[in-house]
């Protein structure tokens, strides 16, 4: 027991090291951004579900839409309060939401979140 | 204070007792607010105006195919579905294409053949066969067949492996060797493009039919394309293949095409 001063040196360097990232980047955390809405998603008040459910839940619904589209030919879809929409991502979000970078890409780039339905699906920039 | 193991063990039973206590109401929370949510579950269903059928199939009437009949059914399609138009033929996507009665019928070529039909372009899409080979060999099932008979692509599942287009007898089927997106010369916002590494093929029109609409190319064909029910004996495709001589392409197979020619 006659390494007590090396080892708590070497334990005091240790954690030091280890959460240098968290004192290092303290106080400088970014916002999380705001998305944009466009005059016609604002007009609208509400997208196909609540704001708090869409805002967590899209990309679920998203993925719901494309196995009933394309597998079940079901191309309707009706929400909690019974309001009837196609269910497209071209067509019906896109056509509200057209403005994807300051809509989807602000949030998307954000978390890292990298989506290809970008690949397929047209977004309205596109029209042009 | 008492450190026996009879009382610890006393104080642990209660402690857990107690958190069971919690989590059992906490747990029912949860299973209150989905009962009530089930109530009002979003639902899907189709649009009234669909058409509906328990299996599409078409007619093609060979005595009425011109060149320019042709080429204009074929634009129709493929700007429907932002077919691209690529210039390497190895690269080629088709969904609706012309070919020699030679090649279409490889078995009923005859040697020596109507006058009529040498040289006559023959329009050819996928067969929407009753017993599709190249959904057998799909291994994740992006390709399907629905109720009606329709073989789909559904994109998001394709791993671009190409089994459909080796199980396939007709050559119905074309691979996206490259992003078809700059070829594309007027993209129809209301469709999808594809994405390199994905097969794709004529799906006769699925999402036309959902909006009530006949297929593209049924559109402009003059009367040379009859589309309907086949199952269906009043349906006008019937009445047409009752009164008409028909073939279909290389049914030996057995896969059960639903594209007949009248000849």
């Amino acid at each position: 027991m006659n390494d007590k001063g090396k080892i708590i040196v070497g334990l005091i360097i240790f954690v030091a090291v280890f959460t240098f990232p968290f004192w290092y980047n303290h106080g400088s955390a970014t916002q999380p951004p705001e998305p944009k809405l466009t005059d016609k998603a604002k007009k609208a008040e509400k997208c196909v579900e609540d704001t708090t459910y869409m805002r967590t839940e899209h990309m679920q619904i998203l993925d719901e839409w494309r196995d009933t589209v394309t597998r079940e030919d079901k191309r309707v879809y009706v929400n909690k309060s019974g309001k009837e929409y196609m269910a497209s991502l071209s067509n019906t979000c896109m056509d509200c939401h057209s403005n994807k970078e300051d809509f989807c890409d602000k949030c998307h780039t954000y978390t890292s979140v990298d989506p290809y339905c970008w690949d397929c699906h047209t977004y309205p920039e596109e029209k042009k | 204070m008492d450190d026996s193991r009879r009382s610890f063990l006393k104080f642990a039973g209660i402690s857990a007792l107690g958190l069971g206590g919690v989590s059992i109401l906490t747990g029912l929370k949860p299973g209150a607010v989905t009962a009530a949510d089930t109530a009002s579950e979003p639902l899907y269903k189709n649009t009234e105006k669909a058409l509906t059928a328990e299996r599409w199939g078409m007619v093609v009437d060979t005595r009425k195919l011109t060149r320019s009949l042709c080429d204009k059914m074929v634009a129709a399609c493929h700007k429907t579905h932002n077919v691209p138009d690529l210039d390497n033929d190895r690269h080629t996507i088709k969904w609706l294409w012309t070919d020699g009665f030679e090649h279409i019928f490889p078995m009923k070529h005859d040697q020596y053949l109507a006058e009529r039909l040498h040289g006559l372009p023959i329009l050819s899409l996928c067969n929407q066969c009753n017993n599709p080979p190249c959904v057998q060999a799909c291994p994740t099932q992006a390709t399907f067949q629905r109720e009606d008979g329709i073989v789909m692509m559904d994109f998001h599942r394709c791993i671009g492996c190409r089994f459909c287009m080796a199980a396939c007898p007709y050559g119905s089927r074309s691979f996206n060797f490259r992003d078809p997106r700059p070829a594309i010369k007027e993209e129809n916002p209301d469709f999808p493009t594809r994405m390199k590494g994905v097969v794709e093929k004529c799906n006769f029109c699925a999402e036309r039919l959902a909006e009530g609409k006949m297929p593209a190319c049924v559109e402009v064909s003059e009367g040379a394309l009859v589309f309907g029910d086949l199952e269906d004996p009043n349906s006008e495709i019937r009445k047409v293949l009752r009164e008409n001589y028909a073939i279909r392409r290389k049914q030996s197979l057995g896969t059960n095409p639903s594209v007949y020619y009248i000849i």
